[in-house]
């Protein structure tokens, strides 16, 4: 019997098995599907201040194994989701669930993650400085160390939840964008959000997302994604999300051999809505296969 | 909804780049014309969003236009591929609204859920009148199909080789007491139907470039007057009163 719980600091998941952030909504289409229990947890839609429209249509492109998508942080708002999401994941799921929020400023991430304070059921802020398809003035405080060490400790003043950030891979260094947000007081670090790409379209001539540039997921960044993962778990010594491509239990495992305490599955879940259940349904297996009886001892395993 | 596989049976080339196929598998997640199906194919990341064009129980009927290299692959696969497929999607016509003699209004490729949705009409007992919009004659299909449902059927093609020379709008125009239209075509089909003046009321199919298709990447999103709506989970049909342009 395999043990498949993991630890991010003081959380407990039943499993390292996370849907990603913007492909899980609040979990409702989901629950359709499948009991939402068998989860490790989930992470949140971006969630900001006020709601959010998104960018305009067409804001998906397929590429080679993997999408673009340009949505935009399109969602209802903090007030909203507290008042009207987080009632239904508590009848839909009854784990830890990972608050992610976004933000234009570091007021406003401050001010989101204080509203998060009384909602017992978010164990852990994912606080995304790293969305690709917004522009906040021109500044993306993933991209930046002391921007994304500013955030982290804004975050840090106002909440006692544990604070894990979501890095941009869009940038020459992460690792020092990891060290800069864990010396701040991160208690945790996810990564990565999605790579900027374009397509054009060969009919029109035209990039074919509206917002011209969109992030690229799927299986084409898993490796771009391990060897980031990789990075930051030489570089600091917090635990890992490890997101980016991941589609299958073996991709599970091979990201907590780089370093990941927990895997989120991102662009698997728009391709197969069971993506999830398929995967944590294979994982005892696979990780028989590894010799692994507690899949936590993977984590990291692959660093000599 | 539903996942299950489906297995091609039979493609048939109706135009240069229109295809009708049929595949077998598991319908009971379909409950209403307008909803649409959307198909994995091998080597391709995201699914194909097909509308239905008519369902039984173990039978799938699409129309399919090349568009790209994925709905290429998928007209010239060959019989007995197996495809998995979500079944079910979006909301579909509600045909309990349009009265008793409503118009149906299509264009193109979007003429393909008129007729799963006017023989439920005339199974129920409506007597819809049909539109149906071509370029010209050599682009048109399933006019015999529909000719056989036995409801009022008009044509045009733009260049005027088939039927009246001009667009469905030109059709409506000469129906009397058309006052409620269930459409589908491309947008500036939808548009110009969308403002004749005198449609009362009206359900218009929309089509967008979706990631999941089932309601959880807001990929396919459009501002209406009722919020934003995801075309594929809150539509593809959005009615005329909450549309804007």
């Amino acid at each position: 019997m395999v043990n498949l719980s993991v630890r991010l600091g003081d959380v407990e998941l039943k499993n390292p098995v996370i849907p990603a952030s913007g492909t899980f909504g609040y979990g409702r289409e989901y629950a359709e599907l499948y009991d939402l229990d068998i989860l490790g947890s989930f992470s949140w839609k971006g969630t900001t201040a006020e709601s959010r429209p998104g960018n305009p249509q067409p804001r998906i492109a397929e590429t080679a194994a993997g999408m673009l998508n340009a949505v935009g942080l399109q969602n209802p708002g903090i007030g909203a989701v507290i008042a009207e999401e987080v009632p239904n994941i508590a009848r839909l799921f009854h784990g830890p669930v990972i608050a992610n929020v976004g933000g234009f400023s570091l007021k406003e991430y401050a001010e989101n993650c204080a509203k998060l304070n009384d909602v017992e059921q978010a164990a852990i802020l994912e606080v995304n400085i790293s969305c690709p398809n917004v522009h906040a003035g021109g500044k993306n405080f993933g991209s930046d160390p002391r921007a994304a060490a500013e955030v982290t400790r804004a975050v840090k003043a106002v909440t006692r939840k544990p604070v894990f950030m979501k890095l941009s891979p869009n940038v020459t260094d992460i690792a020092e964008i990891a060290k800069a947000c864990a010396d701040a007081g991160a208690d945790g670090i996810c990564l990565i959000n999605t790579l900027l790409g374009m397509r054009i379209d060969l009919k029109t001539k035209r990039p074919l997302i509206a917002n011209r540039t969109g992030g690229l997921s799927g299986p084409a960044v898993f490796p771009v994604a391990v060897r980031m993962v990789w990075d930051v778990y030489e570089a600091v010594r917090l635990p890992i999300i490890g997101c980016g491509g991941v589609s299958s239990a073996e991709d599970v495992c091979e990201m907590m051999l780089a370093g990941a305490s927990a895997v989120e599955i991102g662009a698997a879940n728009l391709r197969d809505p069971y993506a999830c259940k398929k995967i944590i349904e294979a994982l005892p297996d696979v990780c028989e296969r590894l010799g692994a009886a507690r899949i936590a001892d993977l984590t990291g395993a692959a660093h000599g | 909804m539903k996942e299950s596989l489906f297995t091609l049976e039979h493609a048939r080339q109706l135009t240069e780049d229109t295809y009708e196929l049929v595949l077998s598998g598991d319908t009971s997640a379909v409950t209403a014309p307008g909803q649409f199906v959307n198909i994995q194919l091998p080597g391709r990341f995201l699914r194909r969003p097909i509308s239905i064009c008519n369902w039984a129980e173990g039978s799938l009927l699409l129309l399919v236009k090349v568009v790209g290299e994925g709905t290429r692959e998928l007209v010239r696969s060959v019989p007995g591929t197996e495809f998995p497929v979500l079944s079910g999607l979006g909301n579909g016509f509600d045909l309990t609204k349009g009265g008793a003699h409503p118009i149906l209004l299509g264009g193109g490729i979007g003429i393909a859920p008129l007729y799963g949705l006017a023989r439920r009409m005339l199974d129920a007992g409506l007597t819809p009148t049909v539109g149906l919009g071509f370029r010209s004659a050599k682009d048109s299909f399933y006019l015999e199909e529909f000719a056989a449902l036995g409801c009022p059927l008009m044509a045009a093609t733009e260049d005027g080789s088939l039927g009246t020379k001009g667009f469905v709008t030109d059709l409506a125009k000469n129906v009397p007491q058309c006052d409620y239209a269930f459409v589908c075509g491309p947008t500036p089909m939808l548009k110009a139907v969308h403002g004749l003046p005198q449609l009362t009321g009206g359900q218009f199919s929309f089509e967008a470039r979706m990631g999941c298709g089932f309601g959880a990447c807001m990929g396919c999103s459009v501002p209406t007057l009722d919020g934003y709506k995801r075309v594929c989970k809150d539509g593809p049909i959005l009615y005329k009163e909450e549309i804007v342009w």
